[in-house]
């Protein structure tokens, strides 16, 4: 096959593409440039799309021996994905920006522009498996990111190629060394790549500016202010900067965010458990099913997937949890899985509270 | 016919086509011999004793092989590390030396198509030595127009520290009118500078004739070797130095001379100047039959730059095209393989093709200027390499065309 495979200048990308060759494929490696001012050197594991990234993403190139491009991706990155990060914030939902990146852009305008041009497949150092046409978890449960690949169609399945998903990462670390890969050692990247700093907050307030409010209690008591209701998730329990304590004693976390009337309400832990949730615009990986269906369902990229039973209704898809999931916040992603494989994922629109 | 219709094939065995002699060319024979039979002697040139004597001589016999090869005297042949320094040296020497002499002189008069290596050492000197640079306009075929130069001139001679304007343009391939702009500049008693990086070795290059007080060249795009270029400054004008230190080259210029470079750049002019009416018919005819082609089986193809393709209007080397609805980097990703080395012809950072400057003055939209590539011949070009383009062209186009379509929203 003719195999495009992205290369971000780190070493899962880099074993990626350097198996695609080895399994007889046509590779050509590229480097997404997704930032419009790319900084020289990255500091530590934040951040990407350095000049230093694009030049490591050369060199693996070289030493694998395929052909080496930089792909412009900046304006449709920030469009896509910086954009609609800010927007949905600004209207109280907790996006998940890594998997908008991949639906939009690395199998959308990456995969869309490959296949005009001829390839058959986009490559990426991702942590899934694709097995008949169906994409799984992969095999290193602490670097499984099928979570964040959960939003792809079958179509865009079926051109991707994830060398890496039956390797645990030490494995793919050693390789990298064994390969002669500078990488070999190069951190993992972790956070928000176009947050360098990792001050999510901030950077929401530099994009939002300041709309101070009110921190009320679920009784609609102030309890504290605010700078921007747009900062805060559900869930979250640090920087809420609530002078008194609860009556109780007991912490407090975000409940609910409400852009409308910019506030934020605190409350006890208790109070964030959900028993179902609905989710809009599904996407199946699979076959759409037909009757309630028996899933593991997980809603952020890191957790641990609880069981549920899981139904389309009305063009969205409604999921009844066994046991109660909390921190579950609109705009968050559920991926649904029937064992290992993925079924299908659906945005997070609405939550239901514990009886 | 290749069998892979344009398909991207990443490591096949194929045979490759250079066609990108604009950005470097090969070595020729006598000056990789000429520069190799030096590389294992030592002396420094500026050594007093008999090795830095006979590393002396070969650097002055090179001077005078160049001199004569641009027109000039040895005297006036400075060695620098290629084109870039040559242009940075030519416009900010120039400007400080003028500013200093006369504070006035405050204005920079380059065309709107300069290199980044003159265009950006202008700009330079906007943001930070208080210069006002007025970008010369150009007609759609990329020419400047001497009554331009005349107005801007005209309007107060007295306040322009220098004059740049390229001999030939790097991507379209233009020749500028560089004889009677200089002789305006001369007539308004203001320095004119021309990186004829391009021109030397393409067309009949004269420096003393053609009344330019300075003038660059570089090694690499003539067969001579990499970083090693002239700086070809007249004896009347003064120039403030760039680089300080030992002040090997007339106080303006200092540096260990680079004895193997110089004297492989020496060789590969006088070869170049000796062959240069031979290859310009060469490269003229093939590149002609590039055009034609081309043009053939890309109906709406756009060729960039003059349409007058004689070697009075346009470098025999270059041909540049724009492909409607093509992104220059996806044809330039399918060409390559094919087996077809070309350039989008615009200056990139970290790879990021970026729409021509150069495109942008002569007024062609911005999403034609995108989908552009410059194919250059140069001394080891032959018909094959253009048989090998129209093997392909037309597929490629096509998918990029697609490419395009799917990104477009």
């Amino acid at each position: 096959m003719r195999v495009l495979a992205a290369m971000s200048g780190g070493v899962d990308s880099a074993v990626a593409a350097a198996r695609a060759a080895d399994a007889g494929h046509d590779v050509t490696g590229v480097h997404l440039a997704l930032s419009t001012n790319p900084q020289s050197f990255r500091s530590g594991a934040r951040g990407c799309c350095t000049l230093e990234d694009a030049r490591d993403a050369r060199r693996a190139a070289d030493v694998i021996g395929i052909p080496f491009y930089v792909w412009d991706l900046a304006e449709r990155f920030r469009e896509d994905v910086v954009d609609d990060f800010v927007a949905e914030y600004a209207a109280g939902r907790t996006p998940n920006p890594c998997l908008r990146c991949n639906e939009k852009v690395k199998f959308s305008a990456v995969l869309d522009k490959a296949l005009a041009m001829g390839f058959d497949a986009v490559c990426t150092g991702h942590y899934a498996r694709v097995v008949d046409g169906r994409l799984l978890r992969a095999v290193d449960p602490a670097k499984d990111q099928s979570y964040v690949l959960g939003v792809l169609t079958a179509r865009q399945v079926a051109h991707a190629m994830f060398p890496l998903g039956s390797s645990l990462k030490t494995e793919v670390r050693r390789e990298a060394l064994d390969r002669g890969l500078a990488v070999a050692d190069k951190p993992d990247s972790h956070d928000i790549c176009f947050i360098a700093d990792g001050d999510t907050a901030g950077f929401l307030r530099s994009r939002l500016g300041e709309a101070p409010g009110a921190v009320v209690d679920t009784d609609g008591v102030e309890v504290g202010r605010h700078d921007g209701a747009y900062a805060f998730t559900i869930g979250q329990r640090r920087g809420l900067r609530i002078g008194r304590p609860a009556p109780d004693g007991r912490p407090r976390y975000v409940l609910d965010v409400s852009p409308v009337t910019n506030t934020v309400t605190v409350g006890t832990v208790d109070r964030l458990d959900v028993s179902g949730l609905r989710g809009v615009r599904p996407v199946w990986t699979g076959d759409e099913p037909t009757a309630p269906t028996r899933v593991r369902a997980q809603v952020r990229a890191h957790g641990d997937p609880v069981p549920a039973t899981a139904w389309t209704e009305d063009g969205g898809v409604v999921v009844e949890l066994d046991e109660p999931l909390h921190g579950v916040a609109p705009g968050q992603a559920v991926v649904l899985y029937e064992g290992e494989t993925v079924l299908g994922s659906a945005t997070i629109d609405a939550t239901a509270p514990t009886p | 016919m290749s069998d892979h219709q344009g398909r991207p094939a990443g490591r096949g065995h194929l045979d490759r086509h250079y066609l990108d002699h604009a950005a470097s060319t090969p070595m020729v024979p006598e000056a990789v011999e000429a520069m190799t039979r030096c590389l294992g002697t030592v002396g420094n040139p500026s050594s007093l004793h008999s090795a830095g004597r006979a590393a002396r001589r070969l650097v002055e016999e090179a001077r005078e092989t160049l001199a004569e090869a641009v027109g000039a005297r040895p005297s006036e042949v400075l060695f620098t590390g290629g084109g870039t320094e040559s242009d940075n040296l030519a416009v900010k020497g120039l400007y400080w030396s003028r500013r200093a002499a006369d504070p006035r002189r405050t204005r920079i008069l380059a065309s709107a198509v300069e290199h980044h290596a003159v265009m950006d050492p202008a700009l330079w000197l906007a943001e930070h030595e208080g210069a006002e640079v007025e970008w010369l306009p150009v007609d759609a075929a990329g020419r400047v127009d001497v009554g331009t130069l005349e107005s801007a001139l005209a309007a107060d001679a007295g306040s322009v520290a220098l004059v740049s304007v390229m001999w030939a343009n790097n991507e379209v391939g233009t020749v500028q009118p560089i004889a009677e702009l200089a002789e305006v500049a001369r007539a308004h008693h203001v320095p004119i500078h021309s990186d004829a990086v391009q021109a030397f070795g393409q067309l009949p290059v004269d420096f003393d004739a053609t009344g330019l007080d300075a003038m660059t060249v570089t090694g690499h795009k003539i067969g001579g070797p990499l970083g090693v270029g002239l700086l070809v400054l007249r004896r009347t004008v003064d120039l403030t130095p760039v680089l300080h230190g030992g002040g090997q080259e007339r106080d303006v210029r200092s540096g260990t001379l680079d004895t193997p470079g110089i004297v492989g750049l020496a060789a590969a002019a006088e070869v170049a100047v000796k062959l240069q009416p031979d290859r310009a018919e060469t490269t003229a005819r093939l590149r002609d039959d590039l055009v034609r082609r081309l043009s053939a089986a890309v109906p709406d193809v756009v060729l960039g730059g003059d349409p007058d393709l004689s070697a009075a209007h346009r470098l025999p080397g270059n041909a540049h095209f724009s492909f409607p609805g093509c992104d220059g980097d996806a044809l330039l990703l399918l060409l390559d393989a094919a087996g077809i080395e070309c350039s989008t012809g615009s200056a990139c950072s970290a790879g990021v093709p970026q729409p021509s400057h150069v495109l942008l003055a002569m007024g062609v939209p911005e999403s034609l200027a995108r989908g552009s590539l410059r194919f250059s011949f140069g001394h080891t070009s032959t018909a094959a390499d253009v048989d090998a383009v129209l093997d392909v062209i037309g597929p490629v186009v096509e998918r990029a065309r697609k490419a395009g379509q799917v990104g477009a929203r």
